[in-house]
């Protein structure tokens, strides 16, 4: 993973030092004179070689400090912090609900193959696969907010302040976001669930007197989540950069907000520690996964 | 399908002539053409090609044609899906926006394929220090989400129609790099390989004249999965405003714009979606009975 964020993080580093546009100069403003610009492209390191830039850069994102905005110096510790928390409350509430709607109707269509609520899974997953996120959001706000009036279309009221008003506010965002996983999960767990049920073990299972339930729960359900779970770490993977069009369009104030508004402000020292921040959480979410298959399943160990 | 009747070919003495066997194509497109969601997609792509292909002579009005005084008209006789913010016709938009959708889908698709096929194909023949680069550089430009890089990528090119579909081509050349490294690596070890290095062949020919041909049915299908996801994310891209400048009738940026008229026009925000959702659910289908058709195993 190292070797991978070494090369991830130069490539952020230096694609972003491509944007056209001379950070020195829109931070100087156009009155600035020409020593002006060059002061203040010395003051943030801007003359020296992209490689020396990129090390000052790592050492000082590895001990924590992001740096400050080019446009109005806000440091972006804070900055990103502040969006954080969104984020996470976004990508949690997202699977939560994708769980909820994938386990059951996974579970039923494997154990009633070629019934309605498998052929409804089926059509569930396409149309999850076809349905842009932005246009669900969209048709979501018609009906929910302009419609029924029940849910506010944008925002995210503070949560001591409101709470109400911060859940109404979460549902659709959330439930965007947790389709597209649900729709994944179901097809996952569905073709995971038939394998397991033509196992011998499975077979033992039965043959020994237990009861339905207890066999679907206790042997079926249990093996045939190992192969579901790196799905499910994937699909947070996917939550995050997912977030990046839900939340512009609910104006949820996460990460991936910021990082549109970062390109529409040409603050490229804030889209640069965003773009890190979701790639690095990416990564970290596939090793977590990695490391919890081998939890859940003894049979693969990590020397 | 073909059934061969084997108690006539196992009857005593008296051996039939058996028909010839049918080429693996023609195996594939029969059981293509019973694959009943495989067809329905490739119906609904021929339809939207044929209208993005005739949009001059099925679309209403210009697409540009502004009537100031038909502002935010809904859907009518004379305007099916409604007008938008300067009166234009949405149904005539979305006509001409099809061109946007699938020369941007195709174009990039087809970049990609080529750029990765071939550097997949050779990676795989090859191995050794070419092989090892090329594929560490795929891996760690897949450690980013296809909508994030596309984004980079466009933040640093600036926006536009090319600068969209060289981005997208960018985001999918790793997986056709991928699956046509791990086609080569099963297929360098078959016999007819042997056969074509004993007869003196080069390399390069091996590669594309004897593996890669062995190749395409997986090739074609990856292909189709990634043009619908390629107009997905044109679309993505347009919506967040840095895909197709306007006012070119691109399907994502008319529902951003019509984001923010809802409350005065919901058919804006309705219509362009359905046709994202039609184009790509029709491509998700055709790549769908595809992979039956082309996979033995499924037939």
């Amino acid at each position: 993973m190292i070797p991978v964020l070494i090369i991830v993080s130069f490539a952020v580093f230096s694609i972003i030092h491509l944007i056209p546009g001379d950070p020195a100069e829109i931070m100087a403003g156009s009155n600035a004179t020409e020593a002006q610009v060059a002061a203040l492209r010395h003051q943030y390191g801007l003359d020296q070689p992209i490689l020396v830039q990129y090390i000052i850069w790592l050492k000082n994102v590895v001990t924590g400090n992001l740096g400050n905005s080019l446009i109005n110096d806000f440091p972006i510790n804070t900055l990103i912090l502040q969006r954080v928390p969104a984020t996470i409350e976004l990508a949690l509430a997202a699977a939560i609900i994708g769980t909820i709607i994938a386990l059951p109707l996974g579970i039923i269509a494997a154990l009633r193959p070629g019934s309605i609520v498998d052929f409804v899974t089926t059509l569930f997953s396409a149309l999850s696969f076809a349905v842009p996120s932005f246009w669900l959001a969209i048709l979501l706000i018609l009906f929910f907010s302009l419609y029924l009036k029940w849910l506010p279309p944008s925002g995210r009221p503070v949560f001591s302040e409101q709470p109400v008003e911060h859940i109404k506010s979460l549902i659709m965002p959330a439930f965007t976001l947790g389709v597209a996983m649900a729709a994944k999960l179901t097809r996952y767990l569905r073709s995971s669930m038939l394998d397991v049920l033509n196992q011998d073990y499975t077979r033992t299972a039965r043959a020994k007197g237990l009861g339905e339930r207890l066999v679907v729960i206790r042997h079926v359900l249990r093996n045939s989540l190992i192969p579901v779970i790196t799905v499910f770490g994937l699909q947070i993977g996917d939550l995050l950069s997912g977030a990046i069009i839900v939340e512009s369009i609910f104006a949820w104030p996460g990460v991936g907000r910021l990082t549109i508004q970062a390109i529409g402000w040409r603050d490229y020292s804030i889209l640069q520690a965003s773009v890190m921040f979701i790639v690095v959480a990416f990564l970290i979410v596939n090793l977590l996964t990695d490391l919890a298959y081998g939890l859940i399943d003894p049979r693969i160990r990590y020397s | 399908m073909t059934e061969l009747d084997l108690s006539k070919r196992n009857g005593a003495g008296d051996v039939q002539q058996i028909d010839r066997p049918d080429s693996l194509i023609m195996l594939a497109l029969r059981s293509f053409a019973h694959h009943r969601s495989g067809m329905v997609g490739l119906l609904i792509i021929l339809l939207m090609a044929g209208v993005a292909l005739f949009a001059p002579v099925l679309a209403p009005y210009d697409p540009l044609e502004m009537h100031a005084e038909d502002r935010f008209q809904p859907p009518s006789l004379s305007y099916p899906m409604g007008t938008d913010e300067f009166g234009r016709d949405i149904l005539s938009r979305i006509i001409y926006g099809s061109r946007i959708a699938f020369g941007v889908g195709i174009t990039s698709v087809g970049i990609a394929t080529m750029i990765g096929v071939t550097t997949g194909l050779i990676a795989g023949y090859a191995e050794g220090m070419f092989d090892a680069v090329i594929m560490r550089f795929f891996d760690a430009v897949l450690a980013f989400p296809a909508i994030l890089l596309a984004i980079i990528i466009l933040a640093v090119l600036g926006p536009g129609s090319f600068n969209a579909i060289l981005a997208i081509a960018i985001v999918n050349i790793p997986t056709f790099a991928r699956l046509a490294r791990a086609n080569v690596l099963v297929e360098k070890n078959k016999d007819y390989v042997d056969a074509a290095k004993a007869i003196g062949s080069k390399p390069v020919r091996i590669v594309f004249r004897n593996i890669f041909p062995n190749t395409v049915s997986t090739i074609l299908v990856l292909i189709t999965v990634s043009v619908a996801s390629a107009v997905l994310l044109e679309s993505a891209l347009s919506f967040l405003g840095l895909g197709t400048p306007l006012p070119a009738p691109s399907w994502g940026s008319m529902l951003s714009i019509g984001r923010g008229y809802l409350y005065m026009a919901p058919w804006y925000g309705i219509f362009p979606g359905l046709a994202i959702a039609s184009l790509v659910m029709g491509f998700y289908l055709l790549g769908d009975g595809l992979r039956d058709a082309l996979d033995p195993r499924r037939r």
